[in-house]
């Protein structure tokens, strides 16, 4: 599924990586908790989170997350806008939460990450 | 690569803005010195988690790696609180940090599992009141 698809299944607003959009997704990890993310995640797939400090942009890279989404409408400071180019991680705002977004995605066919 | 590569990184407890760093650098010199990018991950998500320990429950913290044609030898020391024990520590989900920390993202009772699980070798040694000294060290072959 392309970041596009993603983009238009949740009505999401794109905060970064606007250039980015035909990026491939594999699959998706919803967390809030940064080192289930760093535990859990598979290579190339989606981060849907709560968080939106710079750090979660950090985590991002260090797992090899290709994009964000931050959910319940969350906007992120400037500073981890800025990161977020830097790194060219693509950040997307939804309104919808976590689970109703998680859920959206599934039903389009974007699996989970494979646990260990 | 038949020289050691090294380099070090002074991690001040409570400084979440830099979070993260360390582990980046060690990424970008593992990605230079052209390393398999499944070891890059591992050395990096071991080193995010050794940085972010630091940070949370240390006052400063001193991180030190190795790399050689062989392996990354990843050091962290720190001037913390100290770990009363570590089986319980070594636990998946057990956790002592704050709620404030908790609301950051971590704190998840995760952090050392994940450092031994990207280890192919994982040492611990702590004294309560002092600090804890880790070493990670990740085969390149």
């Amino acid at each position: 599924m392309t970041l596009r698809e993603i983009a238009e299944i949740l009505e999401a607003d794109v905060v970064a990586g606007s250039d980015d959009l035909d990026v491939t997704i594999k699959n998706a990890c919803s967390a809030d908790m940064m080192s289930a993310v760093l535990y859990y995640h598979t290579p190339d797939s989606l981060l849907i989170t709560g968080l939106t400090q710079p750090h979660v942009i950090r985590t991002a890279e260090i797992a090899g997350i290709k994009s964000i989404v931050f959910v319940l409408d969350k906007k992120p400071g400037a500073d981890t806008i800025e990161l977020a180019r830097q790194k060219k991680i693509p950040i997307l705002c939804t309104r919808f939460c976590m689970y109703t977004a998680s859920g959206k995605l599934y039903e389009a066919g974007l699996p989970g990450c494979l646990f260990k | 690569m038949d020289e050691t590569t090294e380099g070090s990184f002074q991690i001040i407890g409570g400084n979440f803005g830099n979070a993260g760093e360390a582990s980046m650098q060690l990424k970008s010199k593992l990605t230079e010195l052209g390393v398999n990018e499944a070891i890059i991950r591992r050395a990096a998500i071991a080193t995010f988690e050794a940085e972010m320990n630091v940070i949370i429950y240390a006052a400063a913290g001193r991180l030190h790696y190795y790399i050689n044609r062989d392996k990354i030898t990843i050091k962290i020391d720190d001037m913390g609180p100290g770990i009363e024990n570590i089986e319980l520590a070594m636990q998946e989900g057990y956790s002592t940090a704050p709620d404030w920390v908790r609301e950051m993202g971590w704190g998840a009772g995760m952090g050392l599992p994940n450092m031994k699980k990207n280890s192919d070798e994982f040492r611990i040694d702590s004294v309560v009141g002092e600090g804890t000294t880790i070493e990670i060290v990740i085969n390149l072959s």
